[in-house]
């Protein structure tokens, strides 16, 4: 009989990203609520010591699929490795990130253990047993309720940032190692390089705070004065489609539909209209502020506290205020 | 080279969407459709694939008689022929159900790459291409912003935009990509284009050409159960402020942003 939940931790070179903690912290609630361990498979290579700390994050069971073949990431190795501990655990309920390698990973374990999937789930809970999902569809128009009503595990891929992370405490988990019995031939999609890009910027699906451009920033070089407002607020700097368009920024930086959706608890748009397409990259932020010298600016509808001003008299007078502010 | 695409028909970005009074959907008139914008990357790249390595395209999609407008402008666009499933058991699969129904069209094909938009904009699920993987035992790479098809043509290296860089992956054919943008620009079709379309051949795929049962498909089979659709939560009035001056008005915000936000 299938109990409890498990967690899917990801790491990348020996470092777990912060979507592990928040998903055991929403773990350790749903497994409260739906009864049984809570227990996390962590994946890579020479990873076991990395997988024992999980206790103290509330992990009861850490489920270690270790070997060369999983020292990167692959979509099938790691769908292998996932649905071996998970057919060892017999969790009722699986939770992977909504990250890009959650999103990648979550459809093929899925098919795997013919079971059902919510994708970028903002919110879960346990109702009779089952396990419910919101999420966003229609650009965030809406929401919908999901269940998995009929086969176990029950998954979801929750959207960074929806929950806190776990709080560190002083308990210990039970490492099991697993093999899911596969060979080097099994992985016909395999990394070959990973190109970083400048180190220590948060991304903008992990950030918590997001500062914005759009076409009002008129030029790429006037992104410095965004980038002078995030260093003070620890923010990370997005745009709108409209400004990368126009070559403002790059791609990477994109917040909308087409790129990156971003779930910060404060959000700050200069000269960013609002066009529905953006709205719905950025429409779950817990708190946003709009900055923009059109007072009929769709975006004043959407944010807690507007700016009705040119973004250049306003912008460097935030960025000194905050740090002011920050210095007290 | 054979390039199966896989086509989604969704509602305009711009679309109003209202709830149907059992919650339990979207009122579908009024709403224009077009084709999901992310298969566009995929139509294109299928096109670029074909005039270099020759072969031929297909385009498949599911749904009512509708999706054969946005099946016509992928013809147009350049797409070969078309395979519509088209049944009323595949309503309301969920993506287990949709990726069955494709796997059982698109493998009699024998395609060498399947490629599909990174996701649909109507759910945002980003589920089927790859449960369509995991059911042909195919490799795939999901979001792919740039491929380079190996000379062979057995192989293709793709790059895809994760947190805080690129990863390049090398991938044999036959595979399933998932196209995101940046990885083309997606033509218009041309006026020739939309007349030649016209003349395209689209072949009905039904339940019964698929070999699945009532079971695989449809609402009944899903896997995943809609509960009900929610509005927006109501989202209270913003506090807006203008014609002050600058530094008053900044300093109100930021000032909110500690004391009532309590976000800074």
């Amino acid at each position: 009989m299938a109990s409890g939940v498990m967690i899917f931790a990801e790491q990348r070179e020996g470092k777990f990203r912060k979507i592990a903690f928040e998903l055991l912290n929403i773990g350790k609630q749903l497994a409260g609520q739906i009864g049984g361990p809570l227990s996390a498979v962590v994946v890579g290579k020479g990873v076991e010591g990395l997988a024992a700390s999980l206790g103290k994050f509330g992990a009861e069971k850490i489920f270690v699929v270790d070997g060369d073949l999983f020292a990167n990431y692959s979509s099938e190795g790691y769908a292998a490795a996932v649905a071996a501990a998970v057919k060892q655990a017999d969790p009722a309920i699986l939770l992977t990130g909504s990250s890009t390698m959650g999103k990648d990973l979550s459809p093929r374990v899925c098919a795997k253990l013919a079971t059902g999937l919510s994708s970028d789930c903002t919110k879960l809970e346990v109702q009779n047993g089952k396990l419910i999902a919101m999420r966003p569809v229609y650009s965030g128009k809406c929401y919908v309720k999901t269940q998995v009503p009929g086969t176990f595990p029950q998954m979801a891929a929750v959207r960074p940032n929806a929950y806190a992370v776990a709080a560190e405490g002083g308990g210990s988990g039970q490492v099991v190692k697993v093999d899911p019995g596969i060979g080097p031939d099994s992985l016909r999609a395999k990394i070959k390089e990973v190109i970083k890009s400048a180190a220590g910027k948060v991304d903008l699906t992990e950030a918590n705070v997001i500062v914005s451009g759009g076409r009002g920033m008129k030029a790429a070089e006037n992104f410095k004065i965004l980038a002078e407002l995030a260093d003070v607020v620890g923010a990370t700097v997005g745009a709108s489609r409209a400004a990368v368009d126009s070559g403002y920024a790059t791609l990477d930086m994109q917040v909308g539909q087409t790129g990156k959706v971003v779930n910060p608890n404060l959000y700050i748009a200069c000269g960013i209209s609002g066009a529905i397409q953006h709205l719905a990259g950025m429409r779950t932020s817990k708190v946003i502020v709009a900055v923009n010298k059109d007072a009929d600016a769709p975006i004043f509808q959407k944010a807690d506290y507007g700016i009705v001003d040119d973004l250049f008299k306003v912008v460097p007078i935030m960025t000194q205020e905050f740090k002011k502010l920050l210095a007290e | 080279m054979k390039i199966v695409v896989c086509m989604k028909q969704t509602p305009d970005t711009e679309a109003t969407i209202k709830l149907t009074a059992d919650k339990q959907g979207i009122e579908e008139q009024n709403i224009k459709w077009v084709m999901n914008p992310y298969d566009e990357y995929a139509v294109e790249q299928a096109l670029k694939l074909k005039e270099k390595h020759g072969g031929e395209t297909v385009i498949v999609c599911m749904g009512p008689d509708r999706v054969t407008e946005a099946m016509r402008t992928a013809l147009a666009m350049g797409i070969d022929k078309g395979v519509h499933l088209k049944d009323p058991a595949f309503a309301h699969s969920d993506a287990t159900g949709t990726a069955k129904a494709l796997a059982a069209a698109i493998k009699p094909l024998g395609p060498d790459l399947i490629l599909c938009g990174r996701q649909a904009i109507d759910w945002d699920m980003a589920q089927v291409p790859m449960i369509l993987a995991e059911l042909l035992n195919l490799p795939h790479v999901h979001q792919v912003a740039k491929m380079e098809m190996a000379a062979d043509a057995q192989s293709a290296v793709c790059n895809r935009r994760i947190e805080g860089g690129e990863e390049l992956i090398e991938v044999k054919l036959p595979a399933v990509l998932t196209c995101d943008k940046g990885l083309n620009e997606p033509r218009y079709a041309s006026l020739p284009g939309i007349m030649k379309a016209k003349k395209k051949e689209i072949k009905a795929f039904t339940l019964a050409d698929s070999g699945l049962s009532a079971n695989d498909v449809g609402k009944a089979a899903s896997k995943v159960q809609i509960l009900e659709y929610m509005p927006l939560p109501d989202r209270p009035p913003g506090k807006v402020f203008k014609e002050q001056e600058t530094e008053v008005m900044v300093k109100q915000v930021v000032k909110l942003l500690r004391e009532e936000a309590k976000i800074i």
